[in-house]
């Protein structure tokens, strides 16, 4: 059991951004659950693609061997870019909720206020 | 913003074109060693964040500049892949033939020759002028609105 | 009472990740590698690349690489348009 060590590793990261995002409710809080979160999909991505005692997938200066999958590190590139474009976009709101109500707390943002 | 004191900004002038120079290095060899056109944009980003702690958000840059990088980046990358349609979209048309990225590589181990793989340096090259512009403007928006107006909170 | 029961959905949800655990490859020994096995055979031959992850994401799987730089584009759009000064006048 001790050789599934990434994937457990997983399973806690996701578990504590998911406690973060449900319980607390300070707003920037839960836009770092959400950015653990998506870390730890990332992380996952990785370890699926992993040969016992291979190196990187790059022939500059290689001296034989075998080579680990290359295809779910190219996806989890894009899963990264991903990621910083939307926790991007949830601060910029963090911002304009904070100019408008004056505080970061979910629960006096409720009201719709004209 | 307010500038910085005197330190910093004598060292940001000293810093800032070592680090465009080692991001543009990771952007042109992303096809020999590891790196690409994101993670090179990222590591350009950061000089230009350093430069706007430093001197202040309006002085450094104009924000119609980065969005000049980031749209030209884009529609390079969208035109290269149309240069290519007589057989398919986004179809390499330089590797392995003789002009400018076209060298031909054989299967092994070799030291990394820059002239080749074909349209992967021009691609890389138009994501990092994208990603520059995109992190560029978004930090210089999010800085100056924080700051400029910290009279008018509405209740 | 509420808070009670999200805890018990929380821990419902970690059983999930648990049980998918027990239950998948071991960590070393991937099962299915036939599309990476050829990516990594032809790949330097048809591409001219020596780096297999860049050939794969800009070359084998270009289109991919489209929407995401048209998702950031987007992404920085948004924040652009969120904050933008002079039209706050009520």
């Amino acid at each position: 059991m001790i050789d599934m060590a990434p994937y457990i590793t997983v399973a806690i990261i996701i578990g504590i951004g998911l406690y973060i995002c449900m319980f607390k409710s300070n707003l920037i809080k839960i836009v770092m659950g959400i950015s653990l979160i998506e870390s730890g999909v990332n992380l996952f991505l990785i370890t699926l693609g992993y040969r016992h005692g291979a190196y990187a997938p790059i022939f500059t200066m290689f001296n034989g061997g075998i080579m680990t999958l290359p295809t779910p590190q190219a996806l989890t590139l894009t899963s990264i870019v991903i990621g910083v474009a939307t926790t991007a976009l949830l601060l910029a709101f963090v911002i304009k909720i904070y100019r408008h109500y004056g505080s970061i707390d979910a629960k006096d943002a409720r009201r719709l206020k004209g | 913003m307010k500038p910085m004191s005197v330190i910093v900004r004598t060292m940001t002038r000293s810093l800032y074109p070592f680090i465009l120079l080692f991001g543009a290095y990771l952007v042109v060899h992303g096809h020999l060693t590891p790196g690409g056109g994101f993670q090179g944009g990222a590591v350009a980003a950061s000089a230009i964040a350093l430069a706007i702690a430093a001197f202040g958000g309006t002085k450094a840059y104009h924000e119609k500049t980065l969005a000049l990088f980031e749209s030209g980046g884009l529609l390079f990358f969208l035109s290269l892949g149309l240069i290519g349609m007589g057989v398919a979209f986004m179809w390499n048309f330089l590797a392995g033939s003789g002009s400018l990225f076209g060298d031909p590589v054989a299967y092994g181990s070799n030291p990394g020759y820059l002239n080749t793989a074909g349209t992967i340096p021009l691609m890389n090259i138009a994501v990092g002028l994208e990603v520059v512009g995109g992190l560029g403007a978004i930090m210089l928006a999010m800085g100056s609105y924080a700051f400029d107006e910290d009279k008018e909170v509405s209740s | 009472m509420r808070k009670s029961i999200a805890l018990g959905a929380l821990l419902i949800f970690f059983g999930f990740l648990l049980v998918a655990i027990m239950n998948i490859h071991s960590f070393g020994y991937p099962t299915n590698t036939a599309m990476d096995d050829y990516f990594i055979r032809n790949g330097q031959e048809q591409t001219g690349a020596n780096n297999i992850v860049t050939a794969i994401v800009f070359d084998y799987r270009g289109y991919d690489t489209i929407g995401e730089a048209t998702v950031l584009f987007t992404a920085v759009a948004g924040v652009l348009l969120a904050l933008r000064k002079g039209g706050e006048e009520e």
